[in-house]
């Protein structure tokens, strides 16, 4: 989890596209400023990065299931519950799974478990648009060779 | 049971936080409703699952943008719930519905 460039997954644990969801996780730093304005004596993670989190891993289902044609930008939160404190050193692990894909949107579930403990929940709608920007595709790419996305999964149907 | 357009305006009341009352046949989503299109996404999804159907948004924003189509053709709710039971009526007679 890189706080500071907000790339908060690490790695992609499992993707199935046939059952539309997929597993990643996420080291939480064992120590970085956020921790020490929130809170001093207490640190944990920030109920809106756990939110980001898990939209990101949303994202990375999508982008696996729009085989990278399309980039999905958040839209909706809905239903972000924070159900217990992550701590700083936590390795958090986000299940997040297709509800709905409409016309020009998706709609996912995810959930932000430490060990087997459930820490998060939300269900998050995002736009689906053509990559405003080549660079930005490059990235993508990029980023998706360094969590292990499996590129091989979405090259054959 | 309840109509294709009493459906979607309770979605639509229920959603955006409008009057239930407020919302007749002839509402345009986006004129007389003030519907913006992150409610509208909203609305969709709900519409979607509802219907079992998944409104071709995008092509409708593309017809209307190319002027092959007016915005009431499709966010009239009359309209729209036509278009909405055409869709059903299309899922319904496809192979293996």
């Amino acid at each position: 989890m890189d706080l500071d460039y907000f790339k908060l997954i690490d790695r992609v644990v499992d993707l199935n596209l046939d059952e539309k969801r997929i597993t990643v996780e996420a080291q939480v730093p064992a120590t970085h400023t956020i921790f020490e304005g929130h809170f001093p004596g207490f640190p944990t993670m920030p109920g809106v990065l756990l939110t980001e989190a898990m939209a990101q891993s949303s994202g990375w289902l999508l982008l696996g299931l729009l085989k990278f044609e399309r980039m999905p930008f958040l839209a909706i939160v809905k239903e972000a519950k924070m159900r217990g404190f992550v701590s700083p050193g936590s390795l958090l692990t986000i299940e997040a799974k297709l509800e709905h894909e409409g016309s020009g949107f998706a709609v996912t579930k995810a959930k932000g478990r430490v060990g087997k403990e459930l820490k998060c929940s939300a269900e998050i709608t995002f736009g689906l648009t053509p990559f405003p920007d080549p660079t930005m595709r490059v990235h993508m790419d990029a980023m998706a060779n360094k969590i292990g996305f499996p590129l091989q999964a979405i090259t054959h149907d | 049971m309840s109509s294709t357009f009493d459906q979607i305006a309770n979605i639509i009341a229920e959603t955006c936080d409008i009057p239930r009352d407020t919302i007749k046949p002839e509402s345009h989503a986006i004129d007389d409703l003030g519907i913006d299109s992150l409610d509208f996404l909203d609305i969709a999804f709900a519409i979607d699952k509802a219907f079992g159907i998944k409104m071709p948004l995008e092509k409708w924003t593309q017809e209307v943008n190319d002027g092959k189509a007016t915005t009431e053709q499709y966010f009239v709710l009359q309209n729209l719930a036509d278009r909405i039971d055409e869709l059903v009526a299309a899922k319904n007679a496809a192979p293996g519905a």
